[in-house]
């Protein structure tokens, strides 16, 4: 083997400015479609279980429509199918405010919404019907059912994967590159552009994406055993 | 005549083609202690679910404190807060504490302030004689307890009516009776109750009328001295001698 590591290429230069800001605009993409995703998964995971047929199909297309296209389809749907349908005026302004970042974040955001959904309604799905029954025989409406006893049970239900799959959003939020987010596998790519040398720059990317994942799961085990339902089995290892 | 809190007019309730609930005729006063007995199925856990909504009718009327509850466009949330329901299974909310459960709606619903949800939450676990649990998570208390703590939460609200869904029937023997001796320190205050369950003792110590159900009908009707004497007909005869028999 004559490759010839050079692990300088990572703070000489640009490279480490570039790593830095791509690993922030990873953190702002992810977190922002991170919280669409949640209230999209909240409250559509919650609506297919309602007593309402209505909402109930509402809550479905959106979950069947979304997750069943390739998330860079939407990638490139938000980006360069919807602002051509978008007045002159509207379009110039959002291409000067980083068009690319809010369509890969509202893509991101929507796709996870829709997966989501699932993993919320499985945790809703898990609660006895009786739980309902008695929130509502007190006198609480279905919203207020829902919000104060069905919804916060089942959150505590889904922390592991919810975990999961707030870890892949932070995964797939690199698919942004496609339409130019500067996110950081876009700037790992730019270092091997611009000092050929490969497997620095995708150690160093693979590096933060490892750290970054291993500290959100980290977390969220605290959050998992802070917020555990008292008498459930306990966590395992 | 004392006030009529709950009364069925030829009421009929489906479960899709199978009829539950055929032709009730039942009226309970304010104040009066009803139990309704009958073996599985016959319809009784689905009879005190109407008064409170939780199924609906079909057929006929039911008129709970003077309001119809099948005219267009009442408030069944209104109505709940005024008919308390304590169910088998217990029911308690898993996440929050004692306290937390039986403030819940009383500040949600009545928007009682929190301190004072609290100290009625007390008086109230002081009235089901566990007033050291308001801290404790519904797993950490025996069934017993647990169903102290669903029949306090459910007199946070001030109901008029307390519908009890069969409640000692998941709790093991030696728990039975402090559950059953707050429900009786509640009929002596004068609580008017509907309570489905196969306590005969309770029954016939607390009840002023037995109602005995079959098949979805009320077949039988009477207060426990003249039921337990003298049942008149043949299934209530059959249910009484398999029930008493041990």
């Amino acid at each position: 083997m004559n490759y010839q590591f050079k692990w300088s290429v990572l703070w000489s230069g640009q490279s480490g400015v570039w790593l830095l800001q791509g690993l922030i605009t990873t953190v702002e993409i992810s977190a922002l479609a991170w919280v669409l995703a949640a209230a999209l998964g909240i409250l559509s995971g919650a609506l297919r279980t309602v007593p309402w047929k209505p909402a109930r199909a509402l809550a479905t297309a959106y979950v069947e429509f979304f997750r069943n296209v390739p998330l860079l389809v939407w990638m490139f749907f938000w980006y360069f199918g919807v602002p051509p349908l978008l007045p002159r005026a509207v379009q110039d302004w959002i291409f000067n405010h980083g068009a690319e970042f809010w369509a890969g974040m509202f893509a991101l955001g929507v796709y996870h919404g829709a997966r989501m959904s699932e993993v919320i309604r499985s945790g809703i799905q898990a609660i006895p019907r009786t739980q309902f029954e008695a929130s509502v025989a007190m006198g609480l409406t279905t919203f207020q059912a829902y919000r104060l006893v069905i919804v916060p049970i089942a959150l505590r239900l889904i922390v592991p994967p919810a975990t999961s799959e707030s870890l892949n959003l932070l995964k797939n939020s690199s698919v942004a590159l496609t339409i130019s987010v500067a996110e950081l596998t876009f700037q790992t790519r730019q270092i091997e552009t611009y000092t050929a040398k490969a497997i620095e720059a995708l150690t160093a990317g693979t590096v933060i994406y490892l750290v970054l994942c291993v500290g959100i799961a980290a977390i969220m085990a605290r959050v998992e055993r802070r917020f555990a339902i008292p008498g459930l089995i306990a966590r395992g290892g | 005549m004392a006030d009529v809190a709950i009364r069925f007019k030829d009421v009929d309730k489906w479960f899709g083609k199978l009829k539950v609930l055929s032709d009730i005729n039942l009226a309970v006063v304010a104040g009066e202690v009803v139990v309704v007995c009958g073996p599985s199925g016959s319809g009784k856990s689905t009879l005190i679910r109407c008064v409170n909504g939780l199924e609906g009718i079909q057929g006929g009327d039911l008129i709970v404190l003077g309001e119809s509850i099948v005219r267009p466009g009442v408030s069944m949330s209104g109505l709940r807060t005024r008919v308390g329901m304590v169910f088998q299974s217990f029911n308690l909310f898993p996440h929050m504490t004692v306290l937390q459960n039986i403030t819940l709606a009383p500040v949600r619903v009545r928007g009682l302030g929190a301190t004072e949800a609290e100290k009625t939450a007390r008086a109230l676990l002081e009235r089901v004689r566990i007033p050291d649990k308001a801290d404790h998570y519904p797993a950490n208390l025996s069934g017993g307890q647990q169903q102290r703590v669903a029949i306090a939460r459910a007199l946070a609200m001030q109901p008029k009516i307390m519908l009890f869904d069969e409640p000692t029937s998941a709790l093991d023997p030696e728990m039975i009776n402090e559950v059953l001796d707050v429900m009786t320190d509640l009929a002596k205050d004068g609580m008017t109750m509907m309570v489905v369950t196969h306590e005969m003792g309770f029954a016939r110590r607390v009840a002023h009328r037995v109602v005995f159900m079959d098949g979805g009908r009320v077949v039988e009707e009477a207060t426990p001295e003249a039921f337990f004497a003298t049942a008149r007909s043949d299934r209530a005869k059959e249910f009484l001698s398999k029930i008493l028999s041990h």
